[in-house]
């Protein structure tokens, strides 16, 4: 199954963004798992990033506006919790780009398919603001913003494509016959 | 063909490959799964999902579970939790499970694994925390991950992992009196930055390594996560060995890395004229030596965690605690039970480490277990309900980690957080260490 492209506003933040931010320990009792635990993390996701940034998320309806995430360096820091690339997935984050990734948050999003992570070799952070609309070509490894009227090509995701289509760790176990 | 570095000659093993690349794919057999109360229900919900409502796990002697993060809170979701812990426990036959409110319980996850003797040498430990790492102290390789690849591993007792790149760190010289384990993980951190380690397994070593304690060592292991590190790992000394086999009956053998190993990055330190050091907030690499702090009044010092909560840790406050009393409230929080027992019973000078501190002012949680680290609930012992300055020997000081978003956290050693609780201020301990 190949993976769509898709176009929407991107949410932007800078370096080290860690799983705190993403989603405060006190919500990590959630199950995310469940239908009313996912549900209640879109609406807590991205609660513990500082004032300075714009509402991520509706109050109401725990969803966002935003389809696409533009990170530093370490997106995902610090913690194991899966709760937190599932809190962003939960909110309607289909996508987050990144300079680079915090281990553990890179893998819980390939292994649950919640969300793509893409990483790109350029601080794109530092030259877009939140709500500028991006284009993502999965088949060209492209990244487009109309408003910079600038392409940027992202890194192979490596042996993870095979996962990534899949939708997940246990569709791509079944689909190469390991369980 | 190259050599490897011990965690791909693990990694080899359990693979069951004669040699592994990094950068490799490959499926691992686990020996330890460990599960704790935050990870439980999502872990359980989605192995029901892919392995049907009665598939039994794959090894029930292989799984360990630990309530330990909202282990003592009113929260009624936070309790079903360990509730729906109990319930799988019970449903698939799980012993090794450390239930609150039992003769089993223990405390911090990372604490009660090596208490238990499941962190044995060469072997491959998984857990739902990304501080698991800490096992790495005994020459484990021991990752964290999330609840997919728990869930993953209970039914079929397979990962599938990429084997990381090393990086070699060497302590070298003598250690002085007043420098701890944390001080030189923080000093890596500051060096490597928080993203600095990622997708690598750290391997200490030198003759500093070789001669500190089972417990400093995974001080040591522990924070290599804060680096982005898959694990922190080392070669087992005499110390570690001996701590493992007072816990266990299970065979083990010592895997040393390959003379010819090859690894991305070396960092050698001589720590015989290193200062204390303590990292500002809200960064663990926002590092400074202690000599530079400036002037900062701090509200509270909090001693626990899997970093800060082991006896080392509050011996070594009690060391300097002796007959004094705190200036700035001072909470502690032990890892776990056996640790609090062992507080109680062992002495300086014919007082008890508990009573020490007692005396000296600290408030003592009775109840093990991550506390406010964290953040937790807001009933959680310690936690920063508002905005205040924290010395703590914890492990992270991210913006609102410890509750609320203004608290700001400095991390540092204990010997520093127990000088700086009689000053009020972030104090050295290198001079005051001569005194005692």
């Amino acid at each position: 199954m190949k993976v769509c492209d898709l176009a929407g506003p991107t949410f932007v933040v800078k370096n080290n963004i860690d799983t705190d931010q993403i989603l405060p320990g006190k919500y990590i009792k959630i199950n995310p798992a469940s239908y009313e635990g996912y549900k209640e993390l879109g609406l807590v996701a991205m609660s513990g990033l500082p004032d300075c940034y714009p509402p991520f998320a509706s109050n109401k309806s725990g969803k966002t506006i935003y389809k696409i995430i533009i990170a530093g360096n370490n997106f995902g820091c610090g913690s194991s919790r899966e709760q937190a690339p599932i809190a962003l997935g939960a909110a309607g984050i289909k996508v987050v780009i990144a300079e680079s990734f915090a281990r553990i948050f890179y893998r819980n999003c390939i292994t649950s398919g919640e969300l793509i992570p893409l990483e790109i070799k350029e601080c794109l952070w530092q030259k877009v603001e939140t709500g500028l609309d991006a284009q993502i070509k999965f088949d060209k490894k492209k990244i487009i913003i109309p408003a910079l009227s600038r392409e940027i090509e992202f890194s192979s995701l490596g042996p993870m494509i095979e996962i990534v289509e899949a939708g997940g760790l246990f569709s791509y176990a079944k689909k190469i016959g390991r369980i | 063909m190259t050599g490897e570095s011990l965690a791909q000659k693990i990694i080899a093993m359990a693979s069951g490959k004669e040699h592994v690349e990094p950068g490799e794919l490959v499926w691992v057999k686990v020996n330890t799964l460990m599960i704790h109360d935050i990870a439980i229900a999502g872990v359980v919900e989605i192995f029901k999902k892919e392995f049907g409502d009665n598939a039994k796990i794959w090894d029930r002697n292989k799984v360990v579970l630990i309530p330990d993060h909202f282990a003592y809170t009113k929260d009624d979701m936070a309790n079903n939790n360990i509730r729906i812990m109990r319930e799988f426990a019970h449903h698939q036959g799980v012993e090794h499970f450390y239930d609150l409110s039992t003769k089993m319980a223990r405390g911090v996850c990372h604490i009660a694994l090596p208490e238990c003797g499941y962190t044995r040498p060469g072997e491959i430990l998984v857990g739902t925390d990304s501080h698991t790492t800490m096992a790495g102290a005994f020459g484990t390789f021991a990752i964290g991950v999330g609840n997919t690849d728990a869930a993953y591993i209970l039914g079929t007792g397979e990962i599938l992992l990429k084997v990381p790149q090393s990086i070699k760190v060497i302590f070298e010289g003598v250690l002085p009196s007043y420098l701890q384990a944390k001080d030189l993980i923080l000093k890596v951190i500051g060096d490597l930055t928080v993203g600095g380690g990622a997708y690598c397994s750290i391997e200490f070593s030198g003759p500093v390594i070789e001669n500190l304690s089972a417990e400093e060592r995974m001080t040591i292991c522990n924070m290599a996560a804060e680096c982005g590190a898959k694990s922190g790992i080392m070669v087992p000394n005499k110390a570690a060995i001996n701590y493992v086999k007072n816990r266990t009956n299970i065979n083990f053998g010592v895997i040393l890395p390959d003379t010819n190993a090859v690894y991305i990055k070396t960092l050698v330190y001589d720590v015989t004229e290193m200062e204390p050091v303590v990292a500002l907030p809200h960064s663990p690499d926002n590092l400074v030596s202690i000599s530079e702090v400036p002037d900062i009044k701090i509200d509270r010092v909090y001693l626990g965690s899997c970093t800060g909560g082991k006896f080392d840790d509050f011996m070594a406050v009690a060391n300097i605690l002796k007959g004094k009393k705190v200036l700035v409230e001072t909470y502690a929080v032990p890892a776990t039970r056996e640790i609090i027992e062992k507080l109680i019973n062992e002495k300086i000078d014919g007082e008890s480490i508990f009573g020490i501190l007692s005396n000296a002012g600290v408030f003592i949680s009775l109840e093990p277990c991550c506390a406010a680290c964290f953040g937790g609930t807001d009933d959680t012992f310690g936690r920063a309900n508002k905005a205040m300055n924290i010395l703590s020997t914890t492990n992270r000081n991210f913006l609102g980690r410890m509750g609320h978003k203004e608290a700001k956290i400095f991390l540092a050693s204990p010997y520093t957080a127990a000088v700086s609780a009689l000053t009020g201020h972030i104090t050295s301990p290198t001079t005051f260490m001569d005194k005692i």
